[in-house]
């Protein structure tokens, strides 16, 4: 913006663009071409072996399998709420001041995680050694009648997954700021209202991630409740195969489902840290939808590039 | 407790400190750090707190709105005793409810502004008299608007904490406070975390409250708002108030050799 146009430097003229022969990466396409032969070797030995792959699309829509997908999904999001709920209040009982409760808290944490959750499922499904009758004074009934499969499922998944669940919420609660806290005690909030307004909503960006770990490993995890008589995914496939003959295709059929629905949920669990990203980035990254859309809107600027215009 | 007097000429002359130490004394463990404050805050007025690092400043001001319990004395709030009752000669601790209603009345600044970053610059001003004084979310909606412009904020209401600079965050920090229409301000340190081309804005603020007959305490290095806006100056160092005056008078004509030698460094 100077008035002594006259003298242009030499910087200001386009420079040269650089034209080198680029770094040939000899290494990836043999690292590419060793993978598609293992890839087709197991593709032939696959395709070779005694496995009737033709029924395999017929039993993934077949009703119980479908009533047993329903079944898996729905005791994993329930423990999985459970678990959620118990541990974050387990967590906060952990980092109390109060000698008794954090004490209740770890001994809780040490046995439930210290023990496997085949043993704890089983525990379960035989409390009426230990307690025949269930008595809640307005209520009384045989702890058998009262602990149904889906009960004895709920409480053995979920009791479990609580352990592991509080300590992911005290990572989150303790990743948050002290300053947080005291703004809101200044400003007359109670502890409770500063743990629920402030405190969890920053530390769910550091509980979701694993979070979601710890739900697809329950998904998978949850095909143990067939030792307590619910019938979930795997053992709906086991039912098929012990009548169809079609053992390792009803395995194929499972695992199906099983990636589908964890597919599903990787999916959730991305707008979920989006939404939890609020805030702590300048500008949130696109979701895939909104990525998608501006490829084909880019795409559709190349064919008709006057329309840009 | 006293709705009327609040931020009125009715706290002339009531001869009612806004708030009083006597004695107050604190320590974290072995550590003595404040041994033996005695000061009076009259209401309206402007109170600067000044003194070296490691004095003790920022804890006298967190043990007024409570965030510290006191070891020792006493330390009264617009009459009331802060964090205590008192029956005969015994204290009672007060409940956590009952801690939570002294602070709304007590807003606080802090030098790292600790906005709520998952909100944004409305929503941190409204949040408090939602959640504590059970105001309807329209009329904290649009005293947080007002407050929002009156700090010269009135085109970021949208923004998030991250999207704003220093001096913009702390005005936002000011209005927070501001919207639980406190009768006391404690600020500690406001500026000090921030640019020195962003320190003008938020001083601005802070005069302008002064004017509007805001009671405040300023824990602040920045003599030049001391000097113009303070009603009177504290110098305080190793936990004792070792001088007190109007500023202009310690400032100039310091009486003491330490604070003759901390203003030197500062000045
Ligand atoms: N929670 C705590 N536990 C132990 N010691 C503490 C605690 N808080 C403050 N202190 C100590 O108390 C002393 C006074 O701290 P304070 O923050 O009040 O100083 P200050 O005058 O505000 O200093 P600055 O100007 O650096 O902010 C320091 O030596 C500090 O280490
Ligand atoms: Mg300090």
């Amino acid at each position: 913006m100077t008035d002594t146009v006259d003298k242009v430097p030499a910087s200001a003229l386009p420079p040269e663009q650089i034209k080198a022969i680029p770094v040939r990466h000899y290494g990836r396409w043999v690292a590419a071409v060793v993978v598609v032969a293992i890839l087709v070797l197991i593709g032939i030995a696959f395709s070779n072996a005694n496995i009737n792959y033709d029924v395999i699309p017929d039993y993934l829509t077949a009703d119980t399998i479908l009533s047993g997908a329903w079944a898996t999904l729905y005791i994993s999001v329930l423990s999985m709420a459970l678990g959620l709920v118990l541990g974050v209040v387990l967590a906060v009982m952990r980092m109390s001041s109060n000698p008794v409760t954090s004490t209740v808290s770890w001994f809780y944490i040490w046995f439930f995680r210290g023990t496997p959750v085949l043993v704890q499922l089983l525990l379960w499904y035989n409390i009426a050694l230990v307690f025949p009758v269930l008595n809640l004074g307005f209520y009384k009934d045989e702890m058998n009648q009262v602990m149904t499969p889906f009960l004895t499922a709920l409480l053995g998944l979920g009791l479990n997954e609580a352990a592991y669940m509080a300590e992911i919420v005290r990572a989150g609660i303790q990743s948050v700021d002290e300053g947080q806290t005291e703004a809101s005690h200044a400003l007359g909030m109670t502890r409770g209202q500063t743990l629920r307004r402030v405190v969890l909503p920053q530390a769910m960006r550091v509980i979701v991630p694993p979070s979601g770990n710890e739900f697809i490993n329950m998904l998978k995890t949850s095909s143990l409740v067939y030792t307590v008589q619910f019938t979930e995914l795997i053992k709906a496939a086991q039912d098929i195969s012990s009548t169809s003959l079609a053992v390792v295709e009803m395995y194929f059929v499972a695992s199906i489902w099983y990636l589908l629905l964890t597919s599903i949920f990787s999916i959730g669990q991305y707008y979920l840290e989006r939404r939890y990203a609020r805030g702590s980035t300048r500008n949130l990254p696109p979701t895939p939808l909104q990525r998608l859309k501006a490829n084909v809107r880019l795409f559709a600027s190349f064919r008709r590039p006057e329309a840009v215009r | 407790m006293t709705a009327l007097s609040k931020g009125t000429d009715l706290d002339k002359g009531t001869g009612r400190p806004m708030v009083k130490a006597e004695g107050v004394h604190k320590s974290f463990g072995p550590a003595h750090i404040l041994k033996g404050i005695d000061l009076e805050v009259n209401p309206r007025e402007v109170f600067c707190l000044i003194g070296p690092s490691g004095s003790g400043k920022s804890t006298f001001l967190r043990c007024i709105n409570h965030l510290e319990k006191i070891s020792a004395g006493r330390l009264y709030v617009d009459g009331g005793l802060v964090g205590y009752r008192q029956k005969g000669d015994k204290l009672y601790e007060l409940k956590e409810k009952e801690v939570a209603a002294q602070r709304r009345d007590i807003g606080m600044v802090f030098q790292r502004f600790n906005l709520f970053p998952h909100m944004t610059a409305l929503e941190n001003v409204m949040e408090a008299p939602v959640l504590v004084k059970r105001e309807t979310k329209a009329i904290a909606r649009e005293r947080a608007a007002r407050l929002l412009d009156r700090v010269g904020l009135g085109d970021r209401k949208g923004h998030y904490p991250a999207q704003l600079s220093g001096g913009q965050q702390q005005r936002v920090a000011i209005a927070r406070a501001l919207a639980m229409e406190p009768k006391l301000m404690l600020f500690d340190e406001p500026t000090s975390a921030l640019d020195p081309e962003l320190v003008g804005e938020v001083l601005d603020v802070m005069r302008d409250l002064a004017e509007d007959g805001m009671t405040m305490i300023v824990v602040t290095h920045e003599m030049g708002f001391a000097r113009e806006v303070g009603d009177s100056l504290v110098f305080m160092d190793d936990g004792v108030v070792v001088e007190s005056g109007h500023p202009r008078e310690v400032l100039t004509n310091p009486r003491h050799d330490r604070t003759k030698s901390f203003l030197s460094k500062v000045l």
